[in-house]
């Protein structure tokens, strides 16, 4: 089980909010615990279209496709995700179309699996040489305004911005 | 596997199918199908995927969730829709009534040399659609098929998953415009007049 810090219920809902005021209207997720919440919102919301992919890949050319008939999306996953996107990611940045992606960290501080250290300790630098500027994020209280400004720094310059999530402010797996 | 039908002519195809077109949206998939598009006439909301392999179904996905009074068209290669499968799933849990996903069949990666793809050892890829749950799937082996299902491309309640068996012939290239951030600009700027 996640070990679970009230805060969690705080930033899932307020990135919600930073969502809807910046006007996120497709939500493409694989799930990760540590956007359960955040998913579960966007499920239930008419202001989002929530939509569960296969890969994480999907979710890039969809996004694409949104913003090209102007919805504007969010792609939420967890860092092993971001291994799956690479070579779409070639189709943003050579478009330059805005992509947002909210990323929750494995791999990193406190992890157990050491299956998820590969991938997670690789993220940002995949990220960065896919084209994407990445703003980390490790202090509960700068979660929103992290993807608040992430998300204007996305749609107003035409960028691919990640936000980073550590695992600091998820909470790690007490695996017992 | 054998076929004793004739196979189409993939331009032709194309030709036939976008001349109904009117408002619709294209997105095409990378290679040979981007040429086939720019052959049937260039258009501002016509979107060249030149990259991306796998990814043009989901272009259409977000582009007919974002436009769901226009009707979206993807035209792609089989061996660019065999590497994103997973869409077919994900598409039909949406159910977009307003996006129809063609395949141009030549049971080929015409474009890397002619290599066999799955469909040639007889994946059924409009079967996977309808698996999948496309309301809505067609295998189309003749000219006079085709004439009967364009109105389907365009009308029915989708999504819609067509797959074109069309011919290996190599034909000349026609090449669209190659700047992504162009592309992108002019068919945004012509379906949503900004691209803000
Ligand atoms: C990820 C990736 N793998 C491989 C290629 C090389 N490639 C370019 S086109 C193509 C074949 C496309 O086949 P298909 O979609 O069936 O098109 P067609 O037969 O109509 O040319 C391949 C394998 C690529 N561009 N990207
Ligand atoms: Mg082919």
């Amino acid at each position: 089980m996640a070990k679970k810090k009230k805060t969690e219920v705080t930033w899932a809902d307020r990135i919600f909010d930073s969502f809807v005021h910046g006007g996120i209207r497709q939500v493409a997720y694989v799930p990760d615990a540590g956007h359960a919440r955040l998913i579960s919102l966007c499920e239930r919301s008419s202001k989002v279209r929530a939509v569960p992919l296969t890969t994480e890949e999907e979710g890039v050319a969809m996004l694409a496709g949104a913003w090209l008939g102007g919805h504007r999306g969010a792609l939420l996953m967890q860092s092993s995700g971001v291994g799956n996107c690479i070579n779409m990611f070639s189709v943003i940045q050579e478009c330059r179309f805005p992509l947002f992606s909210l990323v929750t960290m494995r791999g990193e501080f406190g992890e157990f699996n050491p299956w998820q250290v590969p991938m997670g300790d690789g993220t940002a630098r995949a990220l960065a040489n896919a084209g994407a500027l990445i703003k980390p994020v490790d202090d509960v209280s700068r979660v929103v305004e992290t993807v608040t400004a992430a998300l204007t720094l996305a749609f107003s310059t035409y960028r691919s911005v990640a936000v980073l999530i550590s695992q600091r402010v998820i909470g790690y797996k007490v695996w017992k | 596997m054998q076929t004793r039908f004739k196979k189409l002519d993939r331009r032709d195809a194309v030709a036939r199918i976008l001349k109904q077109r009117r408002e619709a949206l294209l997105i095409t998939g990378l290679g040979s199908s981007c040429w086939d598009a720019a052959a049937a006439g260039d258009s501002d909301t016509n979107f060249y995927v030149w990259g991306g392999m796998g990814g043009a179904a989901m272009i259409g996905l977000g582009l007919a969730i974002a436009q769901p009074l226009r009707r979206v068209l993807v035209i792609t290669g089989d061996g660019e829709m065999l590497m994103g499968l997973g869409a077919l799933a994900t598409i039909a849990v949406q159910r977009p009534k307003n996006l129809s996903v063609i395949v141009l069949d030549n049971e080929r990666y015409g474009e890397t040399g002619m290599q066999a793809t799955h469909t040639h050892y007889g994946v059924d890829l409009a079967g996977m659609a309808a698996c999948a749950g496309f309301p809505l799937t067609a295998t189309i082996n003749s000219n006079k098929a085709l004439t009967e299902f364009i109105p389907q491309l365009y009308e029915a309640n989708g999504p819609v998953f067509c797959s074109v068996k069309v011919d290996d012939a190599k034909l000349p290239m026609v090449l669209p415009e190659r700047d992504g951030t162009w592309l992108k600009s002019r068919f945004r700027k012509a379906v949503v007049g900004s691209l803000d």
